[in-house]
């Protein structure tokens, strides 16, 4: 139930982010604070209690915690960071062509 | 580990509340770099080691880093262009 609410608040806090700020920098600090919290949801949730899941002779598999959502929630780090890494190329790029990164000024720089 | 959790939860949503309400870039990418540090911990007390280590490298270090060095880009362009213009 707590984290439902905490997911909630996190992702909200990120979309109004994206939603209200000007500046384009925030714009990409909101859609890692949605990503993050997506991950912790999907992590919190599908705890159980048990043992770190590395397998050795013997051990039951029943005894360790579900490894499935951890290598998706590992594989989806590593495209977040590519994705912040493309999307602030694309912010120096709009800086270089109109040496501000304000979506008020920048709007009407398009004509 | 109940309290523990909660209180990385708690600090994980003061360190995102910080990061979007401060208008300096520099502070709300720092603010950033501390929610993933409570989100590294978290992992950790779900028994997930290795995405707890990925998250550190790549949530805590990889991300300041080129956030830090596109504001850079982008602050020193600016400069360059006012500096021309008043030439």
């Amino acid at each position: 139930m707590i984290y439902n609410l905490v997911f909630l608040l996190l992702f909200m806090l990120g979309f109004y982010t994206i939603l209200v700020k000007k500046n384009l920098i925030k714009l990409v600090i909101g859609l890692n604070i949605m990503e993050a919290a997506t991950f912790f949801w999907v992590m919190a949730l599908n705890y159980r209690e048990g043992v770190i899941p590395i397998l050795k002779t013997g051990s039951k598999a029943a005894a360790v915690v579900n490894p499935l959502p951890q290598a998706l929630i590992l594989t989806g780090i590593v495209i977040g960071a590519s994705t912040t890494a493309f999307l602030l190329t694309l912010i120096i790029e709009i800086n270089k062509y109109a040496n501000v990164i304000d979506l008020d000024i920048l709007k009407g720089l398009r004509d | 580990m109940i309290f523990l959790e909660y209180l990385l939860i708690a600090l994980m949503v003061f360190a995102a509340l910080l990061a979007v309400i401060f208008e300096e870039e520099l502070i709300s990418i720092i603010c950033l770099s501390i929610f993933s540090f409570a989100l590294t911990a978290l992992y950790l007390l779900y028994k997930a080691p290795d995405v707890a280590l990925t998250e550190a490298v790549i949530g805590s270090g990889l991300n300041t880093a080129i956030f830090m060095a596109a504001i850079s880009q982008v602050r020193s362009g600016r400069k360059n262009h006012v500096s021309r213009e008043d030439e």
